[in-house]
């Protein structure tokens, strides 16, 4: 009888296999009606949008025209002739190679160390950690960075007689980027970090017992045969929150610096695309700039998604 | 390592292997990286309550003898001179926070549960479509929404605050990778007790689910607190605090501390938020243990 029916699933037609589609969607109408809140607003407000963006890469638009269709002359243009465009792949690269990991094993580690605590100073740390991404304010980093004696970092290394004259932190183009860095690095414990505090607090306690009996000792082993295998969905979470926001970092170094930034050393392709679509007002050069970012990410959620072993995306 | 049957150790001692004592060289640790986190937030708070005076008092002082709230009044007066009420854009930005917020949770969750734990023709491709779309940035995502909402007709209305935020991938993504952790004999079990998959996902996911739930929460508040509506809302009377108070903030001339000021007291509510939600979280330790 199973070999019977296992024989007619192979040889079903076409017809056969679409009622078959059919009468499983019919099967799957509560599952519809679950998610159809949610997917009304998605279609509307981000699936629309996005779909009406796609094709904004191959046109010339100008806000005040509509598009027009040029071919891929966008993309030849920023390839070919576009200077500042290389070297903002090159300014993005540094920067989301250097935030990106760093920030990435900073979750996880605070978030490990602050789960061995008791309660209350769990919260407390957290917020600590956190607070940064939600406050956002990036006129106190303009302050402590600023290039005169007012500053206080200048003020603080003055005093203690590691420099003598003020350093422009903030227009010497040999330290812009390095501190974009650091303030990138400063706000960049978001959204990741707190899922990873969820994650952890999701762990079963009884895994550790029973990784105790089996002979788990040190806090390191239980790290690698407990907390990470039980913490793959928040860790590609984090992950995929990472790569979205080392990629796009732009924010921080045109607060930060000024825009443009000295020599383009904090033009990051995001501010490229900022200053195209919103500053010369080419949309569909900006637009083009755009996907190339989302291909470069899409790749890298791809290769961390195989590495961390996650099937489904 | 899930399959290792558990249930029989549960009650033994708890956390076994961790003493009081460990924890200390991770709390200095903790707090020395905790201290260059909090430092340009404390530095923030003390130049809000710096008197005009010793704003660029050379050298910069980490302090003040001297605390006043002048730069918080003169922030509430810049506010206080629009045509509407100050209690007027508390009242907007409050209902819109509590709208998305209700909404955007609510929704993502169902959505979130049945995503992770249902098979459906159609929800494979719904996932990837979901994560793609995190990844996808695009400075002309704004000028496309804003077309629909315009087509739509609720362009300078509450709404066009309101809606746009309300589906968040990122929520509906953290939750149904939390999700996924449940084992499925539990919502089989109560597949056969008769119950809906409402019912499934609210009595007894959601219960097993605080910490996602509450991370999400905490997620949704801050977005939608600081919603800037400036570019979709023009009428005075439906704007809410983000606009107005950075609208503040950036008027006049040496205006440093009356935007410290302002920074300050947007924080307030999503800190305190947060401190509620967090501590959901971690009251979840104690009575998890319904895993396989």
């Amino acid at each position: 009888m199973a070999q019977l029916t296992a024989e007619g699933i192979g040889r079903r037609t076409k017809k056969e296999k679409r009622a078959m589609l059919w009468s499983d969607i019919k099967k799957s109408k509560a599952c519809y009606a679950m998610i159809a809140p949610f997917m009304v607003f998605f279609i509307i407000f981000t699936i629309i949008p996005v779909l009406m963006s796609l094709p904004m890469g191959f046109t010339d638009f100008n806000l005040a025209q509509p598009p027009k269709f040029v071919g891929l002359s966008n993309y030849t243009a920023l390839f070919l002739s576009d200077k500042v465009f290389i070297q903002s792949i090159r300014v993005t690269l540094i920067f989301a190679l250097f935030t990106g990991p760093v920030s990435y094993i900073l979750c996880f580690l605070l978030a490990w160390l602050i789960n061995g605590l008791p309660p209350k100073l769990k919260t407390f740390f957290t917020l600590i950690f956190y607070i940064p991404s939600m406050a956002g304010v990036y006129t106190v980093w303009q302050l402590i960075f600023s290039g005169d004696m007012n500053g206080y970092l200048n003020s603080f290394l003055m005093n203690l007689g590691i420099i003598n004259s003020p350093i422009q932190w903030l227009t010497d183009s040999r330290y812009i980027l390095g501190v974009c860095i650091v303030v990138q690095l400063w706000i960049s414990l978001g959204a990741g970090f707190l899922a990873l505090r969820a994650g952890f607090q999701n762990i079963d306690k009884s895994l550790y017992e029973a990784g105790a009996i089996e002979g788990i000792r040190t806090k390191w082993q239980e790290l690698i045969y407990i907390v990470i295998p039980s913490m793959k969905p928040q860790l590609m979470f984090a992950a995929v929150m990472q790569i979205v926001s080392s990629f796009t970092a732009g924010t921080v170094a045109q607060n930060l610096v000024g825009f443009p930034s000295t020599d383009y050393k904090a033009h990051t392709i995001m501010t490229h695309a900022y200053d195209y679509g919103w500053v010369h007002y080419e949309m569909g050069y900006a637009s083009a700039i755009c996907m190339i970012l989302f291909l470069a990410m899409f790749i890298c959620n791809r290769v961390i998604g195989k590495f961390l072993g996650s099937s489904d995306d | 390592m899930k399959n290792v049957r558990t249930d029989k150790l549960k009650g033994t001692s708890r956390q076994a292997g961790r003493k009081k004592g460990r924890s200390i060289p991770s709390i200095i640790l903790l707090l020395i990286m905790g201290l260059f986190m909090l430092l340009p937030i404390y530095l923030t708070v003390v130049m809000s309550v710096k008197p005009v005076e010793e704003l660029f008092v050379f050298p910069p002082q980490m302090y003040t003898l001297r605390p006043t709230l002048d730069n918080y009044k003169d922030m509430f007066d810049i506010l206080k001179s629009n045509r509407v009420p100050f209690s007027r854009y508390v009242f907007n930005s409050v209902a819109v926070t509590v709208t998305v917020t209700v909404l955007q949770c609510g929704f993502s969750a169902m959505a979130a549960f049945v995503l992770a734990k249902c098979k459906f023709p159609g929800g494979k491709i719904i996932n990837s479509i979901i994560v793609t779309s995190l990844l996808y940035q695009s400075n002309v995502i704004y000028i496309m929404q804003y077309i629909v909402m315009s087509e739509m007709g609720i362009i300078d209305t509450p709404l066009a605050l309101i809606l746009p935020a309300i589906a968040s991938p990122m929520g509906l993504f953290l939750m149904r990778q939390s999700i996924s952790q449940i084992p499925d004999s539990m919502i089989e079990a109560a597949k056969v007790d008769g119950a809906g998959l409402f019912r499934i996902c609210w009595q007894i996911v959601m219960p097993n689910q605080k910490p996602a739930l509450m991370t999400i929460i905490i997620f949704a508040f801050q977005g939608a607190w600081n919603i800037q509506g400036g570019s979709v809302v023009f009428q005075e009377q439906y704007k809410t605090l983000p606009t107005v108070v950075s609208q503040a903030a950036s008027s006049g001339i040496a205006r440093a501390g009356v935007a410290m000021a302002a920074a300050v007291f947007m924080l307030v509510p999503p800190v305190i938020v947060f401190i509620l939600a967090q501590r959901q979280v971690i009251e979840t330790m104690a009575h998890s243990g319904i895993k396989e």
